[in-house]
Order: C-alpha cells, then sequence, then structure tokens
C-alpha cells in the first residue's frame, strides 16, 4: 500500500486494522484537502485582479448561497461518522474484545529501564519458578511465543512512561499505582525494538528494549535456559 | 474610570505626558499593544533559537552546537528537554497568547468599534506589566541551579511532581509561577474587551455590524476564562506537591496522575482554540479587503464560532486516548471531536468561498493569509488521524502529533501574525511596509515552513517518538536520520528568512513611505481614522449605518464603503435592509 | 495629576456607567467560579472514589468551630449589604461604619481558621498527614487567601469612607467589593458541608 516503506513491518493480529484505518482517513482527508486546496489555488490564479473586471457583491446570507458551505459541512459531518465507525471497530478488538490469554509477563518500567517478570512453566505468578530478567541480564526483553496471545501487565516505578511496540502497533502508557494490562500476538518470528513514548526524564531517549519473539519450540528452550539460569542464582 | 471631572484644560495638560507615562506606563490602548507586539516578537526570537538548538542536536548528535553557551556546546539530554519544554510553553503563552490577544486584540479592539480607548485603561496597563512579569520570571528559570522545566509543556506528573524525578527544583516552580501569572495578565486583558465591546460600541455599531475580528476577540477571551480555572487548580496542587510534599498526584500518598492530565486539558484544549480564533479573525478581515468581497456568510461563521467554543470543552481527552483512562472514554471523546470539526470546515469553507468571484490582490498581507489558510488546512485535516483512537494508539506521542500541531499552530500564531503586522503596520505606525521585501519574507517562510514540517509527518509514520534527544541509540530510527539532517536545514532557512522582516520592520518604522489614513480601502472604522491613531482615536465618534463588508456594492462606483458612511436609499431596498 | 489618557469623550460615555464595574466584577467572578469549582470537583472525585475511607480522619475536624465560622462570614455578607443599603440611601456615616464592622468580622473569621489550623496540627493533622487532610488545608488555605484580599480591599473602601474620598464619584465600588465578598462567603457555603460533614 501507500506508505508501506514509511510504516514499519507490522508483525501483528490487529496491526492490520488499525493501518487500514489510518488509510481510510488518509483517502478521506486527502479528498477534502485535494478539493480545498485546489479550489483556493484556482481561485487565485482565476479571480485575480484584471482590468475592468469588478468582484461580486456576494454575502452568503442566503440559503441558497450557504448551501455551498452546509452541505459541504454535512458531508464532512458524516464522512467522519464513517470514520469513527471504522476506528472504533479497530479500537475495540484492542481495547475490549481481549481473547483469552494464558501467557502472561509482567513489564516494570522505572527511570530508565524496563524489568521482566515471566511466571514460569506453571503460569503463576510469585512462585519458585518465576523468572526475571532486569537491565544487563543476558538477552534482556520481552520473550514470546509466535501466534499465541501474550498479555503484557504494565507497571511503573516512577514515572509516567509508555510501553510502545511499533511493529505490534501497540502503545499504552503505564501510570505507577495501577497495573495496566494489554495483549497482542505477534505473526513473525524475529527480534524488534520496544521503546518508552512518554517523556520520562532526562534519559527517556535510552529506555529501548528488545522484543523476541520466539517459535513455539524456541520458546520453551528459552524459557528452559533462562529458568536454569535464574536458579543458578 | 477617572477619579474626578476632566476639564477640557486639564486635559489637554494631562496630554504633555512625561516619556515614563508616554510610553512605558502609558494607559493608552494602542501603546499597550505595541508594547504587547514587541514583548511577543522578541520572545518568538528567544523561542525560535531554543528550537535551532533541538534541531541541531536532532540532526547532529553529539556534535557540539553553535550558540550553546554550556557545556562546551555538547547539549546533553537534560538540558534538552529543557529546551523543548520552554520552547513549547514559550511559543503558546508568550508569543501566540501576548501577539493575538495582547496586540491585536488591544489595538483593534477599541478602534474598530468606534471607542476612544479600553473601558478599564489603567487595568489595560497592568495586564500588560502582568505578562511582562511573568516573562522575566520564565526567562529567569533558566538560570537558576537546575535550570529550566524539562517535563514537557504539558508538564505531566509525577514527573513534574517531585523535583527528584527532573533534576530541576527552582526551574519548575518559576515554570509554574510565569504560568500563573501570564493567566492573570490574559484574564485582566479579557476583562476589558468583554466590557469594552460590550459598552463602548459606536452609535449605529449593532453586534451584528461588528467586524468578525471582534467576534473573534470576544469568543477567546470566554473561553479562556471559561477554561482555565482547573489548571490553575491544578497548578495550586502541582506546587503543593513540589514544596510542601503534599501527594495530590502522588500514587503512593493516594493521589492521582491522571488527573493532572484532565485537568491540564479540559483548559489545554480550549486554549488551542483561544489562539486560533484571534488568527481567524486577522484572516477574516484581510481576505474581504483584498478580494474586494464581503466575506462570505457573515452570520454562519459566528454561529459555527460559537457552536465551536461550546464544544471545545467537552473534547480535551482526545489527548488522553492512550493514557490509561477508562477506555470506554474514549468512544464520546471521538464523538464530540468529529463534531467539532465539522464548524471550523464550515468556516474554512467559507473563508475559500470568499475568494470565489472576487478581484484578488496579492498583497503581502494577503499572501500571508492564503498562506496561513493552505497550510492550517494540512494540519486540519492530520488532526482526524489523532482524533481517532485507533490509529492515535500508533501515531500518539511520535511526531505525526508535532507535524500536525505545527501544521495548525504555527500558521495561526506565526504566519496570521504576519499578515496582521503587514495589513496593520501602516495604521499602527503611521508607515508603509517594502513590499518587495514582504514577497520575499513570505515566500522563504512558506517554503522553507514546509520543507521542515512535512518530513515529520513521515517521521511519526516510522514511529519515530517525540521528546527523544539522540535517536541514534533505536536501529529503527537510524534510517531517518537524513531526515533529521533535511528537516534541520530547512528550518535553519526559514530562521533566515525572517531576517528581510526584521530588516523591513525597522526600517520602515523610522523611513517608510508615510502612509495616509486608508492605503488599502477598507470599510471598517479603524481605517477611518488617521494614521497612527491619537490619543482618542477619533476627532469625533463615527457613526455606524451598516456593516463591515460591503465592499463591490452593486450601482457604488467605487468598490468600497466605510462603515460610517450611509448607503444610498435605492441601494438599502435592492439589499433587502439587511445591513 | 490625574494621568489617564482618556478622552473627554470616552469619559462621558464612562460617566456613572456602573454597569462596566459589575461586568468586569462578573467576569473575574466567573473564573473564579470555574477555579473553586475544578478545585472542588477534585475534592469530591477523590472523596468518593475513596469510598468511605476518609471518614473516621474526616471527623476530627471541628463541626463547632466550623459553624462558628460560617455564622460569622454570613453575618459579614449581611454587613457588606447593609453597607451598599447605605450607599443607596446616601448615607455617609452608615457606609463606613457597615464597611468597618464587615472587616472586622473578616478579620475575626481569619483569627478563628488560624486557631482551628494551630489545633488541629497539634493534635497532628498537617497537610501531609493524608489526602483528606492535604484538600481540607489547600482548600480552606486557597479560601482564606481570598478572604485576606477581601478583607484589604474592604479595608480600602472603609478608610476612603471615613476620609470622605469615595463621594461624589467611586461610592459606586462598595457594591463591586460587595460582589466579591459574597463570592467569598458562597465558596465558604459549598467548603463547609463539604469539608465538615461527615460522609
Amino acid at each position: 500500500m501507500l506508505f508501506d516503506k514509511w510504516f514499519p513491518d507490522n508483525i501483528s493480529t490487529f496491526g492490520g486494522e488499525i493501518d487500514s484505518t489510518f488509510y481510510l482517513i488518509f483517502y478521506i482527508v486527502g479528498f477534502w484537502f485535494l478539493l480545498t486546496e485546489g479550489a483556493i489555488i484556482y481561485f487565485a490564479f482565476r479571480y485575480r485582479r484584471r482590468k475592468g473586471y469588478q468582484a461580486s457583491h456576494l454575502r452568503g446570507e442566503t440559503l441558497k448561497q450557504t448551501a455551498w458551505i452546509l452541505i459541504p459541512g454535512l458531508i464532512v459531518f458524516l464522512l467522519d461518522l464513517g470514520i469513527d465507525f471504522a476506528g472504533g471497530h479497530a479500537y475495540n478488538k484492542v481495547k475490549f474484545d481481549k481473547p483469552p490469554s494464558d501467557t502472561k509477563v509482567q513489564v516494570m518500567a522505572k527511570q530508565f529501564d524496563w524489568i521482566y517478570t515471566y511466571p514460569g512453566p506453571d503460569k503463576e505468578f510469585g512462585t519458585e519458578d518465576d523468572m526475571k530478567l532486569e537491565p544487563g541480564d543476558k538477552n534482556h526483553g520481552l520473550h514470546v511465543p509466535i501466534n499465541r496471545v501474550v498479555t503484557v501487565i504494565l507497571q511503573s516505578e516512577d514515572v509516567i512512561h509508555s510501553f510502545f511496540v511499533p511493529v505490534l502497533r501497540l502503545k499504552q502508557d503505564i501510570i505507577p499505582g495501577r497495573e495496566i494490562p494489554v495483549w497482542f500476538e505477534a505473526t513473525k518470528e524475529g527480534n524488534y525494538e520496544i521503546a518508552c513514548a512518554e517523556l520520562c526524564g532526562f534519559s527517556h531517549h535510552t529506555m529501548r528494549s528488545i522484543l523476541f519473539v520466539h517459535s513455539e519450540d524456541g520458546y520453551t528452550k528459552w524459557e528452559e535456559k533462562q529458568r536454569l539460569a535464574d536458579e543458578a542464582f | 474610570m477617572t477619579d474626578h471631572n476632566v476639564s477640557e484644560d486639564e486635559f489637554q495638560e494631562e496630554l504633555k505626558l512625561s516619556f515614563w507615562y508616554r510610553y512605558i506606563f502609558s494607559v493608552d490602548h494602542k501603546t499597550i499593544a505595541k508594547q504587547y507586539l514587541f514583548l511577543g516578537l522578541t520572545m518568538a526570537v528567544v523561542g525560535g533559537f531554543l528550537a535551532y538548538l533541538m534541531r541541531s542536536q536532532l540532526a547532529w548528535p553529539g556534535k557540539p552546537v553553535f550558540g550553546w553557551p554550556v557545556n562546551e556546546g555538547y547539549i546533553d539530554s537534560p538540558h534538552y528537554n529543557a529546551l523543548v519544554t520552554m520552547h513549547g510553553t514559550i511559543m503558546v503563552f508568550f508569543v501566540a497568547m501576548p501577539i493575538l490577544i495582547g496586540a491585536f486584540g488591544n489595538f483593534l479592539i477599541p478602534l474598530m468599534i468606534g471607542a476612544p480607548d479600553m473601558a478599564f485603561p489603567r487595568l489595560n496597563m497592568m495586564s500588560f506589566w502582568t505578562m511582562f512579569l511573568a516573562t522575566l520570571v520564565m526567562i529567569a528559570s533558566f538560570f537558576v541551579p537546575g535550570g529550566a522545566a524539562s517535563a514537557g509543556w504539558t508538564g505531566y506528573v509525577p514527573l513534574s511532581a517531585d523535583p527528584i524525578y527532573t533534576g530541576v527544583n527552582w526551574g519548575l516552580n518559576f515554570w509554574i509561577l510565569g504560568l500563573a501569572l501570564e493567566f492573570v495578565s490574559v484574564l485582566m486583558g479579557g476583562v476589558n474587551f468583554l466590557t469594552t465591546a460590550i459598552t463602548m460600541r459606536a452609535p449605529g455599531m449593532t453586534l451584528f455590524r461588528l467586524p468578525l475580528m471582534i467576534w473573534m476577540q470576544l469568543s477567546a477571551a470566554i473561553l479562556f476564562m471559561l477554561s482555565v480555572g482547573p489548571t490553575i487548580a491544578a497548578a495550586v496542587l502541582l506546587l503543593l506537591d513540589r514544596i510542601v510534599g503534599t501527594g495530590f498526584y502522588d500514587p503512593g500518598q493516594g493521589g492521582d496522575p491522571l488527573l493532572w492530565q484532565h485537568l491540564f486539558w479540559f483548559f489545554g484544549h480550549p486554549e488551542v482554540y483561544v489562539i486560533l480564533l484571534p488568527a481567524f479573525g486577522i484572516l477574516l478581515e484581510i481576505l474581504p479587503v483584498f478580494s474586494r468581497k464581503p466575506i462570505f456568510a457573515y452570520h454562519i461563521i459566528i454561529y459555527s464560532t460559537i457552536i465551536a467554543g461550546f464544544l471545545s470543552f467537552f473534547v480535551w481527552a482526545h489527548h488522553m486516548f492512550v493514557s490509561g483512562m477508562d477506555p470506554r472514554l474514549s468512544l464520546p471523546f471521538s464523538i464530540t471531536t468529529i463534531l467539532i470539526s465539522v464548524p471550523f470546515a464550515i468556516i474554512i469553507f467559507a473563508m475559500i468561498i470568499t475568494l470565489w468571484r472576487g478581484s484578488l490582490h496579492f498583497s503581502t498581507a494577503m499572501l500571508f493569509t492564503l498562506g496561513t489558510l493552505t497550510t492550517f488546512i494540512l494540519g486540519g485535516v492530520t488532526g482526524i488521524f489523532n482524533g481517532s483512537p485507533a490509529v492515535d494508539i500508533y501515531i500518539h506521542d511520535t511526531y505525526f502529533v508535532v507535524a500536525h500541531f505545527h501544521y495548525t499552530l504555527f500558521p495561526s500564531s506565526i504566519f496570521a501574525t504576519f499578515a496582521g503586522i503587514y495589513f496593520w503596520f501602516p495604521k499602527m505606525f503611521g508607515r508603509m511596509m517594502d513590499e518587495t521585501l514582504g514577497k520575499i519574507h513570505f515566500w522563504m517562510s512558506f517554503i522553507f515552513f514546509n520543507l521542515t514540517f512535512l518530513p515529520m509527518f513521515a517521521l511519526g509514520m516510522g514511529g519515530h517518538m517525540r521528546r527523544i534527544a539522540d535517536l541514534s541509540r533505536y536501529d529503527f530510527l537510524k534510517p531517518l536520520q537524513p531526515t533529521h539532517q533535511f528537516i534541520t536545514v530547512a528550518a535553519i532557512v526559514m530562521g533566515i528568512g525572517q531576517i528581510p522582516f526584521i530588516v523591513n520592520f525597522f526600517r520602515s518604522l523610522f523611513a517608510g513611505e508615510l502612509a495616509e489614513y486608508n492605503p488599502w480601502r477598507a470599510n471598517t472604522l479603524e481605517w477611518v481614522t488617521i494614521s497612527p491613531p491619537p490619543h482618542g482615536n477619533f476627532e469625533t465618534i463615527p457613526t455606524v449605518y451598516h456593516g463591515p463588508y460591503d465592499y463591490s456594492l452593486p450601482e457604488i462606483e467605487e468598490d468600497w464603503l466605510p462603515q460610517n458612511q450611509p448607503i444610498e436609499e435605492s441601494l438599502l431596498s435592492t439589499l433587502k435592509g439587511k445591513v | 495629576m490625574n494621568r489617564t489618557s482618556i478622552t473627554m469623550e470616552n469619559h462621558e460615555i464612562l460617566q456613572g456607567r456602573t454597569d462596566i464595574g459589575k461586568i468586569g466584577m462578573w467576569w473575574f467572578l466567573a473564573s473564579e467560579v470555574m477555579t473553586f469549582g475544578g478545585f472542588l470537583a477534585v475534592y469530591i472525585l477523590y472523596r468518593l472514589a475513596s469510598r468511605g475511607a476518609w471518614a473516621e480522619t474526616a471527623s476530627h475536624v471541628s463541626v463547632l468551630i466550623g459553624s462558628i465560622n460560617t455564622v460569622v462570614l454570613l453575618t459579614s455578607s449581611l454587613t457588606m449589604i447593609k453597607s451598599a443599603e447605605a450607599v443607596d440611601n446616601e448615607n455617609r456615616n452608615s457606609v463606613r461604619n457597615w464597611l468597618g464592622l464587615t472587616v472586622l468580622l473578616g478579620i475575626l473569621f481569619l483569627l478563628i481558621k488560624a486557631t482551628e489550623y494551630f489545633i488541629e496540627i497539634n493534635h497532628g493533622f498537617t497537610p501531609l498527614t493524608n489526602p483528606f487532610w492535604s484538600f481540607y488545608f489547600a482548600l480552606t488555605g486557597l479560601h482564606g487567601l481570598h478572604v485576606l484580599v477581601g478583607i484589604i480591599v474592604n479595608l480600602i473602601l472603609f478608610v476612603m469612607a471615613c476620609r470622605g474620598t469615595l463621594w461624589p464619584n467611586i461610592q459606586q465600588r462598595v457594591e463591586f467589593a460587595g460582589l466579591y465578598w459574597h463570592f467569598v462567603d458562597i465558596v465558604w457555603i459549598f467548603l463547609f458541608p463539604l469539608l465538615y460533614f461527615q460522609y
């Protein structure tokens, strides 16, 4: 599509809908943009002052005349409603129709890094097999299996941060004092970047992290290795 | 109000005022307007300089920046964050508002309504000096230990609520104080505007014969007055958290960080219309004069403005879709956001149709007017992307937003200002500006403005976050480095393009061609008196016979008719008496 | 020397137009309503969200002292009305007396408030104790500052009334000051039940 080379890859199940909402808006506002700018340029040329030409005294106070701005106004309204509808569908998918998920990770944001807590094979937090990945640890980052719904529980130790994964089209501000869950399902293996997207202090620009999307096998292997590494401590 | 009756003799005596009372502590609205103008333009240079510093760091991260006085020219990230914060704060509160409201509002309202001055001249003077004090406090914040505020112009908590998070202590307290003083100044100005417009209109100047600039200034004043209160409350809470150690915003003490966002944006959104409406006012005055035809749909423009103003109180949380607030709030706020785009679209359409069948003269003022209109349209339509919660998930806090608001705020606060200056300079200073320099200024500003900010949409679509002091940390941003360099060069050239304006402005001030009373052959009352107008504005208060945009009336030889000249009986019946 | 630069005509337009001062005062009061309104809305929301958890600590405010202060402030509004009445009746001595009484009552309010703060702090309730007390001190403190400004304004008018300089032109300023003073009173009428009653 038009902006494919500007958008990062999309590896998220709901990313496509977000992107297509973007395109929908682009085509609609693009139409208004061309119409209005075109009119301005055309009028500027066509009605530049010339000898012998008198401007018309048009006030735009009768219904016949004001229809020229009221009807376009109505069309703007209707098209905007359509945009709201389409976008609403995508938004509901992300925020409300949360699919069931048994793969959970706790992400703690702080000035200026991320701490990941995995529940381990028993899938319960607060048990012996929990694994914590702290800044400086090997393979520090968010490890998830491909094609599985993952729930990330976002927390902050200090100020507002924001969990932003461009390739997932996922962004959620993190408020201290709350636990905010987000979900996603990654559709492609690989390593991708995570960024903090809310000014959080003087080293905000260094809050980079990595999303590791493993194959099913790869994920199990990683979990094993990680548990052993944790136990070694 | 005066304290006692003044006789004619005493009054003439009064006029032999000392330098201090004539220029510094003047109570003449025109002098006060010029004070605001000079203050705002000076702060525009400061704000622009801060932007230059930021852009240099972005384009060539880690390289010393020419003009940065500390640290051997290296801009480290705490300083970068302070630059970002103060650039935004200064541009919104110390450039756009003093110029659009303080300068244009003060200068034009009494003149356009046919009044000798404002209702409360001494309060007017106090409002300027309060703004001046506020500006000093803001500038002082750069020089205190810890430096200037660095939590963004939006000042989100807890980052701004505890000095430990930013390392900035008194700088942020000064930031809050400076803003509070600025709010007081604008409130004082607003009471003058409203009272004057309601009680001191010339005979015959009914509400629907007022120039649209007046309607816009009044709407902006009312919007500001009604919306700023909760933010003042928020600022009081913030100050208490910072200085006394309360926990209004600290979850550890039972507070809520989102509270600040709600209270801030409740004001923050109407605030952008407080800036936009006077800018529209400038466009709406210039368009008819250089099209030689009435502004199209005068009444509808007024009604649309009122509706938009009302709606603006119900859209604020569209700045908070991703904030962690209850997602169920996103739907109602996106609906109100949709609704508010309609009246503004109607106003834009009306401006465009004003050009149709006109006789267009492309003076510098008209060029800047059209430049404002064309760039604002792009800004306006890109707002739709942000207003959709789904898309906002991706583009929130990216350069897409930065591009959107520069495409709306920059035209309204800078281009419209230039349009207004080129248009009213003859009236303000009694001299003409040079049109050639003006046109060079326009094209350099217009072209390089677009080259600077258009690429930022692409940056945003690539996921480039805001307020990032050094993008080289991220692999996915590294390919965008050349774009940043392009933007910075374009911005610097745009800055250089302001030199023709500075030269033009000052040279014309002292050596410009003397201006007659109505060089543009315009209808509104400010053009009825000499340039510049004397104390008291009019030798005799004019009487108004018709609306402000009766250009190219049929059956009249001249294509203009000042408001204080009556329309012929025969013509009145053709116009069905609707004047 | 009168250094206003208003022309004769401007002066004629403004002469005796009390509606100008009133519009100005209403404008200012409208913005104050939004400020205090915003502040109170925040307090109410927080208190509701606490679901009764604040009731225990909030019970330590003294309804007795609060009630006394309410009576004091309401009475001062009454005396303010009387002084505005006296302006209409052109009874200069009355104006002066009622203004003086208003000032005294205002000062009394602040003294009682200060004593109340003193007692509360001695019992260990400070702005830092918990959110309820943060709001209590912040709201009553902001209100108290407004009372202080009102006292100063009324004091100035009282002195002018004593000296006779209120007349012949600016006696209507008593009415404008009255509007402000009533507003301050009304804010207290909201603060009192919201802070002092049990929920």
